[in-house]
């Protein structure tokens, strides 16, 4: 099913204006891919088409491109997709087993995923996966969810996040807005369409401050000329 | 007597609005773009040569001599490349600086740009993490809005855009020449250097290629001087780094000291290694940086000496993991990293992780023979010097140190038919009464 025009007509004006932000149209892929997975949730066959349409190449090489970063999904994300971290610092702090519980807890059928693959709870609102090192170490074990920082997370913790975006509980992460946006708002964000939301929440969390904190305490700063 | 941590990038992190223009210009941002527009671009290029800056990426480049490399009259448009696709694991020290501080790196890609003579930058950043992205939008917005972006910049004549060009999941694009294909919107594979990127990098014209933390870096160094950077810091690694502790350690987190900082002096600043347990092995430069253990607690955190320990300084990300750890368990979950990030462009590195991740399996699973340690080894060293790109030489470190520190404990698990780790005690909560299990 292809967009409708209304549709269309938004994602071409979108387009264009990401177009326009560089001095060679091809290096708006990246971001058109962005752009469309915020339209369907996930890179679909008329996102596909859309992208190679504006830029004037294939579809083939829209694929080619899509295919190779692990943020485009190619079936329909859920509305909370839940990355657990399990690189090793993460996994070894507990990552692994944050990861096997709530997989478990939403009702995976038992088999072990594989590498991408995600598990979905039932009622599609919440699908659990393993992401790769996020640049979160100091606060290990971390969890994503559409790519905002839950950080020193616990199986419990991990149990509860998921319940309450199943139910519909708001949830704040630990260093982002106030309010958590779902898949397709987080996809037009990357898309570089602000959500006004860039003043909301923490400067930094607390292990980025230690150091910071543990200098004025001792009264050490850098040398002056 | 320089003091043991010198914020300088880090210095305002505690502020509400550090990220905000007026928060910035408050503690003197955008003072030192001034001070850098009144001088001559090469004078720039001059004083950060001077200073001694080397790239914070990783592989500790001379910033000032990658910017002289840009070919000057060439009638080619020049661009500014950011790296900000901190992915290399244990690297957590780009992501907390472009949230809570992202105008200080502006700020320098300003300055830089001048320098370069480039009207066109870009940071690429990783997609996966959302609020970053949105302070780093709204700092470049702010920033035009200020009129530090744009035509005619402070009445200089200089213009200047600066695009946040979002990834999308790919380690491989933290590689410079990867990176800038990635850019041009194909799929992120490397490329052949040479020609390096200061003569044909993003569409085939002089482009520099600097980590965030470098340019972020480089205001400073504006404001107050070549030399004062230059005291800073060991010999031949001046200047000031952020220190990222992570793993089990009492209170992990970032620590801004000049360069040659010690292990067991951050390990004091973080309380220690955790209650009861004792420093097993941990990595100076993440995942690509050979284990270094107790033995090298006093080694100065220097490009050279970490360097001459047999490890590499890299990110300055400090994974430490205690007794409770099982050496073989973090080298396969490393190697399956690479495995799974290997853009699969050579043979080296496509086949040798595949193959290194089958073999660590089975020593992990008490499977294991002597003919797989063999295998291991042989295929190290076959991957080792042999790949397109440094991911590719990065694949066997993981696995290649813990034979090298542990190869009692890995024979252990071939005895045992098994690991002999019990990974609940590994975890963050293992210690604590009433645990969640």
């Amino acid at each position: 099913m292809a967009f409708d025009d209304e549709t269309r007509a938004r994602l071409r004006a979108d387009a264009a204006e990401i177009v326009g932000r560089y001095p060679k149209a091809r290096s708006a892929l990246l971001p058109l891919l962005h752009l469309v997975q915020s339209e369907d949730g996930y890179v679909s066959d008329d996102g596909i088409a859309f992208c190679a349409e504006v830029l004037g190449c294939t579809e083939t090489e829209v694929r080619g491109v899509a295919t190779f970063y692990t943020m485009y999904k190619h079936s329909p994300a859920a509305e909370y997709q839940v990355g657990v971290c399990t690189n090793t610092v993460c996994a070894i702090m507990g990552g692994d087993q944050i990861y096997s519980d709530l997989v478990t807890h939403v009702g995976g059928d038992g088999h072990e995923p594989g590498h991408g693959e995600d598990v979905k709870s039932p009622d599609g609102k919440v699908a659990v996966e393993r992401v790769e090192c996020n640049a979160a170490c100091d606060y290990a074990p971390v969890v994503m969810v559409n790519w905002e920082f839950f950080d020193n997370q616990t199986p419990e913790s991990a149990r509860k996040l998921v319940d309450d975006l199943r139910s519909g509980t708001p949830v704040r992460p630990t260093r982002g807005p106030g309010r958590l946006c779902t898949w397709k708002e987080a996809s037009r964000v990357l898309a570089g369409f602000g959500d006004g939301q860039a003043a909301d929440g923490p400067t930094a969390g607390p292990a980025s401050l230690l150091g910071l904190k543990i200098a004025k305490e001792r009264g050490w700063e850098a040398p002056q000329p | 007597m320089t003091d043991t941590l010198t914020p300088i990038l880090s210095v305002n992190w505690d502020e509400h609005d550090a990220y905000r223009l007026e928060g910035y210009k408050r503690g003197g941002g955008y003072e030192a773009l001034d001070k850098a527009l009144a001088m001559q671009p090469d004078d720039v290029i001059a004083t950060v040569k001077n200073a001694g800056l080397r790239g914070r990426g990783g592989a500790g480049f001379p910033t000032g001599m990658k910017w002289s490399f840009i070919p000057q009259g060439d009638g080619k448009p020049h661009y500014l490349t950011v790296n900000a696709d901190e992915s290399e694991p244990g690297a957590c020290k780009d992501m907390p600086l472009l949230m809570a501080n992202p105008h200080v790196l502006i700020e320098g890609i300003i300055i830089t740009c001048y320098a370069i003579r480039s009207s066109h930058a870009f940071i690429y950043i990783r997609g996966e993490v959302l609020h970053v992205i949105r302070r780093l939008q709204l700092a470049v917005a702010e920033a035009y809005e200020a009129g530090f972006l744009g035509q005619d910049i402070r009445g200089s004549g200089f213009d200047l855009d600066i695009v946040v060009h979002p990834g999308a999941g790919a380690y491989i694009c933290g590689e410079e020449t990867a990176l800038l294909t990635s850019l041009e919107g194909y799929r992120g594979l490397p490329r052949n250097k040479p020609p390096f990127p200061a003569v044909e990098g993003l569409y085939a014209s002089p482009t520099v290629v600097n980590n965030v933390e470098t340019i972020a870096s480089v205001p400073e160094i504006i404001t107050k001087g070549a030399d004062w950077f230059a005291a800073l810091g060991t010999e031949k690694s001046n200047g000031h780094g952020i220190f990222s502790l992570s793993g089990h350690v009492a209170n992990p987190g970032q620590f801004e000291a000049p360069l040659g900082i010690t292990l067991r002096e951050l390990l004091d600043l973080a309380g220690g290694i955790r209650p009861g347990h004792r420093l097993k092995f941990w990595t100076p430069g993440g995942s690509s940086s050979s284990f270094l253990t107790d033995e090298h607690l006093d080694v100065p955190l220097d490009y050279e000496q970490v360097g001459a320990a047999g490890s590499m300084l890299g990110t300055r990300s400090l994974q430490i993991f205690d007794e409770t750890t099982c050496s073989l368990r973090a080298a396969l979950r490393w190697t399956e990293f690479y495995q799974h990030e290997s853009c699969g462009k050579c043979t080296p590195c496509r086949e040798g992780s595949y193959w290194l991740v089958r073999a660590i399996e089975r020593l992990e699973n008490g499977k294991g023979t002597d003919e797989d340690l063999d295998m291991i080894l042989d295929v190290s060293g076959n991957i080792m010097g042999r790949a397109f790109c440094a991911l590719g030489d990065s694949v066997p470190v993981p696995i290649t140190s813990a034979i090298k520190y542990f190869r009692d404990e890995i024979i252990q698990h071939q005895k045992e038919g098994g690991c002999p780790f019990d990974p609940a005690a590994s975890t963050a909560w293992a210690d604590s009464a009433g645990a969640d299990r």
